[in-house]
């Protein structure tokens, strides 16, 4: 099977390129995105003018539920949402039903992967037992099961003795560290940031130093262990300027930033709405803007979803009962996009963002058009207007708060390793 | 972020809250309505007919006594039919969701739910899901609001202090985790009053409390300068084992009203509390039952001030489908709806009729 996509501009951060020109796949890998191969002979072509041409993107933050959480999601009508949004490779926290804690749920999660044609879904290991916080999961059969990572999700690691030996251990075998910073005990079961905000609607809060002690910590343990740590979904101008001195101090970090955080903050959650209800919270214009230099300037170098899909109950309800989070996959690359309209990063920043750097992070041969590099690609038009209503969303989850707004920006390929998944 | 939901198109209450959001005139209206209905309770037959033929439900998934009582007091006084739920102990102890007991009620034909609940934002929840003809008032929500008690206090404080522009007051004690506090900070800054001081240790300040529009002092004897009304907190147990609060007496010593603290607010401060108190902890109980507290007149303005919510909440409200609705039905009787607050008074079922 040969693919080629022709008259688009290709934007492959990885390997400098961003110019007119074609893309060759065979056999479901990459063959050239710069010169024609002698010979080559289409059996499909697809007609990318007027769009952009560039690696199919990898979130490294989704949960598609399923299993235990079917009512939520089901892998089936998740993944239609993450082909529709460009998205070709999938990282799953482990807070999961049953939780990623033995090979036999990352062998389930395999099975339920290819069944629902969309075999690139990665686990990420829980870090701990249950992901109860207390012992150690058994890594290595987890990593030889597959998972490309481990993590604790957003529950608690009981103690620093615990989270140092859990780091030991995961750099024993070369494992990564998925961390999401944020201190149980300062977070006090809260629901918004710990701002004008939350004193004005009563709602119990968060302050920032939940997420910066906890990431502090995790910082000097990745000193002490040598442990590779990426951490997930910053929130606050701290973490970003504690990560920024870190990596020039010379710690091996990385950093993401959920989509909604560069954009959102505390002002603009109506009363109430359990739509803007996610953790970390929404944070002030001020974390915001440091989250978006944080982006310009490579502290933050990949943008995630966090997708999060809910049933309808589980967002009904008095606000601080509601459950967390976002569906938002489809939103990812028209919010990047606006990033890009807004003079926050440039198109190239962006797409990298989404794809090279994220595979960096997960050490994989993807997020780039690289000969021989699987064909993970994603076409999109950044002028195509589209509403978020139920015509076109394909989550299962319409827990968005951009529910009915219009973007600009919409994937009309995907393809993974070289089989359309999408096709507007 | 403005709150809208609580009016009508003709910017009339629809549903009663929060403070914030609604005018100073809307305020006033409140408590020269409440003033009109303040007469009742002592004429011999305690009774108006405005609501007569209307379904008042008490819905509290909280405990209360107090605000129980004179929210249906304030119902039985014009003329409703109350229902007293303490879902507490029933309903949602079965695993019945919030929504569930909503629409059970509403398939009822009901009018009003009178909400009380232990989570910032039920009330609005519930103004946003029930049926539109249905009107929703806050008899507290969470860490929230409290819009009533606030208007209770508003109307106490104008009793005896009329003019507003001129007053400096402290509310003492919990803040962090007080509904009354917030609807007081709303209700005195809509109304103009010159100072609202918060006084309280840091543990039990919410953050950024400044941006409610208040000064801070976390000492009570310096806090009590110049100051004519005293609003104390209750000050809750649990804070002393959640490690907000050393102890009970450390707090009695640090931020309790004495007879001798209350010498540093101005000469004829009046000192209120929501209830219920706990003497010797935030407050000594000569003071509390001393001649410059006023926490008794605040009970029984509460019923005044809630049937004067609950009658313009009722007067904007929309037919049921289905039912004659309006207050108009009663024979022989002016539309309601266009009773100015005074002319309450002049309902026949006022002088006994009813």
């Amino acid at each position: 099977m040969k693919i080629r996509i022709d008259h688009g501009r290709i934007i492959d951060p990885a390997n400098g390129i961003n110019r007119a020109g074609s893309v060759y796949i065979e056999d479901g890998k990459i063959v050239s995105a710069t010169d024609e191969p002698a010979g080559f002979k289409p059996d499909t072509v697809i007609d990318a003018e007027n769009q952009i041409v560039c690696p199919g993107f990898i979130d490294l933050s989704t949960r598609l539920r399923d299993m235990g959480h079917s009512r939520k999601a089901t892998f089936k009508s998740e993944v239609l949402a993450a082909a529709s949004a460009g998205v070709t490779t999938l990282c799953l926290q482990p807070d999961t039903a049953p939780v990623i804690d033995t090979p036999a749920v990352v062998e389930l999660i395999k099975e339920l992967a290819e069944k629902s044609g969309y075999p690139q879904i990665y686990a990420i290991g829980a870090l701990t037992q249950k992901l109860e916080g207390t012992e150690l999961s058994s890594m290595l059969s987890l990593k030889q099961a597959g998972c490309i990572a481990v993590g604790n999700a957003n529950q608690p690691v009981k103690n620093l003795l615990v989270l140092r030996r859990a780091m030991e251990y995961a750099a024993s075998h070369d494992l990564l560290l998925m961390f999401r910073s944020n201190d149980f005990w300062l977070g006090n079961n809260g629901c918004a940031h710990e701002g004008a905000v939350a004193t004005r609607y009563g709602l119990p809060s968060i302050p920032e130093a939940a997420e910066t002690i906890a990431l502090a910590q995790c910082l000097e343990l990745a000193e002490l262990t040598g442990c590779r740590v990426h951490f997930g979904q910053l929130s606050c101008k701290r973490s970003v300027i504690k990560i920024h001195q870190a990596k020039k101090y010379g710690l091996k970090v990385s950093a993401d930033v959920a989509v909604h955080q560069l954009h959102l903050t505390e002002n603009d959650m109506t009363p109430f709405d359990s739509a803007y209800h996610v953790l970390p919270p929404l944070r002030t214009e001020e974390d915001k803007q440091y989250l978006r230099q944080g982006l310009a300037g490579s502290t933050i170098n990949s943008i995630c979803s966090d997708h999060q899909p809910h049933d309808l109950d589980a967002k009904l309800g008095a606000f601080p009962e509601t459950e967390p989070g976002m569906s938002s996959l489809e939103t990812l690359l028209p919010l990047m996009l606006m990033l890009v309209a807004q003079h926050a990063i440039t198109l190239e920043q962006g797409i990298a963002c989404l794809s090279a750097n994220p595979a960096r992070v997960l050490q994989l041969n993807s997020g780039a058009l690289t000969p021989g590099f699987a064909a993970d690609v994603c076409i999109f038009d950044p002028e195509l207007e589209w509403q978020v209503n139920s015509e076109n969303w394909k989550s299962q989850g319409a827990n968005t708060p951009f529910w009915g707004q219009t973007f600009k920006g919409r994937v009309t390929h995907t393809l993974q390793a070289g089989k359309i998944i999408h096709r507007l | 972020m403005t709150d809208n939901l609580q009016l009508n198109a003709e910017g009339k209450l629809k549903h009663f809250l929060t403070i914030e959001g609604l005018s100073k005139s809307l305020l006033t209206e409140i408590l020269d309505t409440a003033e009109s209905f303040a007469g009742v309770s002592e004429h011999q037959v305690k009774k108006v007919p405005l609501l007569r033929g209307k379904t008042i439900v008490n819905l509290f998934f909280e405990n209360s006594t107090r605000t129980r009582t004179t929210f249906e007091l304030a119902a039985t006084r014009l003329s409703a039919d109350v229902i007293n739920m303490n879902i507490a102990t029933s309903a949602t102890s079965k695993g019945e969701s919030l929504l569930d007991t909503i629409r059970n009620l509403e398939s009822m034909f009901v009018d009003m739910f009178v909400v009380r609940h232990a989570l910032s934002g039920a009330a609005h929840f519930i103004a946003q899901q029930t049926a539109p003809h249905i009107s929703v008032i806050n008899a507290g929500d969470g860490q929230h609001a409290h819009p009533t008690q606030a208007m209770l206090d508003m109307f106490t404080i104008r009793q005896l202090k009329p003019d507003f522009s001129s007053l400096r007051v402290a509310i003492i004690g919990d803040i962090l985790h007080s509904r009354v506090a917030r609807s007081e900070i709303q209700a005195l800054n809509t109304l103009g009053a010159a100072e609202v001081r918060v006084i309280a240790p840091k543990t039990l300040l919410p953050a950024h409390v400044e941006s409610l529009g208040v000064s801070v002092s976390h000492n009570l004897t310096e806090g009590l300068k110049d100051i004519d009304v005293v609003m104390m907190l209750r000050l809750q147990k649990e804070r002393m084992s959640s490690a907000l609060l050393p102890s009970e007496s450390e707090y009695f010593k640090c931020f309790g009203l004495t007879e001798e603290k209350l010498k540093i607010a101005k000469p004829d401060a009046i000192v209120m509390h929501p209830g219920p108190i706990n003497r010797g902890v935030e407050i000594d109980s000569k003071v509390a039952d001393g001649p410059q507290s006023v926490i008794l007149k605040q009970v029984s303005n509460g019923i005044a001030v809630r049937m004067a919510v609950m009658a313009m909440a009722m007067q904007t409200a929309a037919p049921a489908p289905g039912r004659s609705g309006g207050i108009h039905t009663i024979p022989g009787e002016r539309h309601a709806g266009s009773l100015p607050a005074s002319g309450i008074h002049a309902i026949p079922g006022d002088k006994g009729a009813a």
